[in-house]
């Protein structure tokens, strides 16, 4: 073994494995074409679906489109993400955990190597349906400043719910459950201000819609993409991504222990 | 001179679901052998192996490896250790090159270090070609020694094999072979489990024999082989006269066989079989026919502790 291994303090390592194992999860991930496809393709289409088939219909003042593409940047962002929980899952269940367990990765290591693979396919995702949305009319007076701050909101969420997703992967028995997962991502924009406003669901459902992450998180890139007035809704999406990525964190590293013991 | 343990168990049990699978073993390794653990499927040869390799953790009793207690020293042991597991640890949509790459890169190595072993490794295990290929078109013994070349990136101070040659042709179970005694050569201790006696004896200075979780029986190749031969001769006589005269004439060394067949030990030379041959029939006239065979894992179970294995008793008793 080298010197080094021996020296480095264990956040240099952990830092180091992640960033390996990131490489590794965007190798893999690269060779599942069909998942490629997938991933660039079904935003997409959830996009033209939502304007050209829904926009129709729905009356949110203003042009649909406009309306839309927060939610739907951050729907699609949700669903990519939630693949983390299908391949940690698959991770575990497969020889290379032994490999990697002993060679002294630890579970933060190991997962935030699948988060940052997470990240780096949602951003794919996310130019590519931006491109499609500005290809189809969509315009914003937004400044660099607030176009940059927009991506960090999407960034956030992605992280927090990909960490989501990486205890939920730990959680399941098998990667075919870990799938599971991945509906309760794609629902919760459904039920949020993200495609139609909240006033114009049902009572039961405004309160769940009003406190639930999304929501704010929508609010918030709407304020910055369109301009719109935000109030407390920045604050409300930032303790959410926070809450939940202390949650999904020490809530994966006990699952983790647990999972390998 | 006493050489430094490299592996020492004490008391160790292990239960799953109130099952004990490992039922207080005791070994000990000394530092630069190569120590084969003996047993028939489930007797619990990877829960052991696991347990070495800090992959699992013993219920009960002491572990330390290359003088560091398992539990405790976990980190420290991880770097001293290399595990090749019963089934390969390796990234399948991967490359076997990229593989190996990833292991040196978590090793610490450098991307070019890393670059230049991976080159290394698939050349000395005959892996260059498929080197590029992606590990889920390899054929199962191109992954079993991708998976041992992965866990010889960073030359660990202790291996574990866990039946390193099931699945291998002869030429790789040679190749295989070969490797093992380059690493005892270079001071690596070697730890490997099998189900073959001869395998055993090729490698090993110890051999153990494990059953239903039990240490049965210890002791260097030589020592086991003096209680049970290597080679069976098994005679196949004219008549149930001649069968009786056979037994009579062998004693306790014969093992009566169903049909009018009766077993021998032998060293297989052809000093001992034909003296045997002889004894049994020294008129030329009662025996019908022979064969030599190999002895195996039930031979030799037999021949230390007086019964079958566990799992051969079972399926005796089922058929
Ligand atoms: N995780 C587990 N949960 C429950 N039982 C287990 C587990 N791991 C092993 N066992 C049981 O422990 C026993 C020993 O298993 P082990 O894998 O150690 O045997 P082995 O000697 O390696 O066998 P083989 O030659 O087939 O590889 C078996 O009866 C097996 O069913
Ligand atoms: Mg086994």
């Amino acid at each position: 073994m080298s010197e080094e291994t021996l020296i480095a303090p264990i956040g240099v390592l952990a830092f180091r494995h992640a960033s390996v194992l990131a490489g590794r999860c965007a190798r893999i991930s690269s060779r599942n074409l069909d998942a490629v496809i997938m991933s660039v393709m079904l935003p997409v289409m959830l996009l033209l679906m939502f304007v050209y088939l829904f926009g129709g219909a729905l009356n949110t003042g203003g042009r649909y489109l406009t309306y839309v593409i927060p939610g739907v940047l951050l729907l699609c962002a949700g669903f990519g993400a939630a693949t983390t929980a299908v391949t940690v899952s698959q991770d575990m269940t497969s020889g290379i955990m032994d490999r990697l367990r002993s060679m002294n990765v630890s579970a933060p290591a190991f997962l935030s190597g699948h988060v940052a693979a997470s990240v780096a396919r949602n951003a794919m995702a996310t130019v590519c349906v931006s491109a499609v949305a500005v290809a189809i009319g969509f315009r914003t007076s937004s400044g660099a400043a607030q176009l940059l701050l927009a991506i960090g909101v999407l960034a956030a969420y992605v992280v927090a719910i990909s960490w989501l997703a990486a205890a939920a992967g730990l959680l399941a028995k098998t990667p075919e459950s870990a799938n599971g997962f991945t509906f309760l991502f794609m629902f919760l924009p459904y039920a949020s201000s993200a495609f139609v406003p909240i006033s114009t669901m049902p009572t039961w459902m405004q309160g769940f819609a009003r406190n639930q992450p999304v929501t704010p998180l929508v609010e918030t890139m709407r304020g910055l993409l369109v301009g719109t007035p935000v109030g407390n809704a920045p604050v409300r999406g930032a303790l959410w991504c926070v809450g939940l990525l202390i949650v999904s964190v020490a809530g994966s590293g006990v699952l983790f222990r647990r999972r390998t013991r | 001179m006493n050489r430094p343990l490299a592996i020492e168990m004490c008391g160790v049990v292990k239960s799953y679901k109130g099952i004990r699978v490992l039922d207080g073993i005791e070994l000990a390794v000394k530092s630069g052998s190569v120590f084969a653990l003996l047993g028939p499927n489930g007797a619990g040869k990877t829960t052991l192996v696991r347990i070495l390799a800090t992959l699992s953790t013993a219920d009960a009793g002491s572990v330390r490896v290359a003088g560091l207690d398992v539990v405790r020293n976990r980190r420290q042991v991880r770097q001293l250790v290399s595990l090749t597991g019963q089934f390969a640890a390796v990234d399948e949509p991967l490359t076997g090159d990229e593989n190996l790459r990833m292991v040196g890169r978590l090793a610490g190595l450098s991307s070019t270090e890393a670059s230049t072993r991976a080159s290394q490794l698939l050349g000395e295990f005959d892996l260059v070609d498929a080197g590029a290929r992606r590990v889920s078109t390899y054929s199962g013994g191109m992954r079993r020694k991708l998976d041992l070349a992965a866990s010889l990136v960073v030359q660990p101070s202790v291996l574990f094999l866990d039946e390193p040659t099931t699945g291998l042709d002869p030429r790789s179970r040679q190749q295989m072979y070969a490797v093992v005694r380059a690493l005892v050569a270079e001071g690596v201790t070697v730890f490997l489990t099998t189900q073959y006696l001869e395998e055993a004896d090729q490698l090993a200075d110890q051999i153990a024999l494990i059953d239903a979780g039990r240490i049965v029986a210890q002791g260097a190749p030589a020592e086991l082989k003096s209680r049970v031969a290597d080679q069976v001769l098994s005679l196949t006589m004219r008549s149930a006269g001649a069968l009786a005269d056979a037994v009579a004439v062998l004693g306790s060394r014969a093992s009566p066989m169903p049909g009018l067949c009766v077993e021998v030990a032998t060293d297989g030379s052809a000093r001992d079989v034909r003296a045997l041959l002889d004894t049994v029939d020294p008129g030329g006239l009662g025996l019908e026919a022979f064969t030599i065979r190999s002895a195996t894992l039930d031979d030799v179970f037999l021949a230390l502790t007086g019964r079958a294995s566990a799992p051969a008793l079972e399926e005796a008793l089922h058929v």
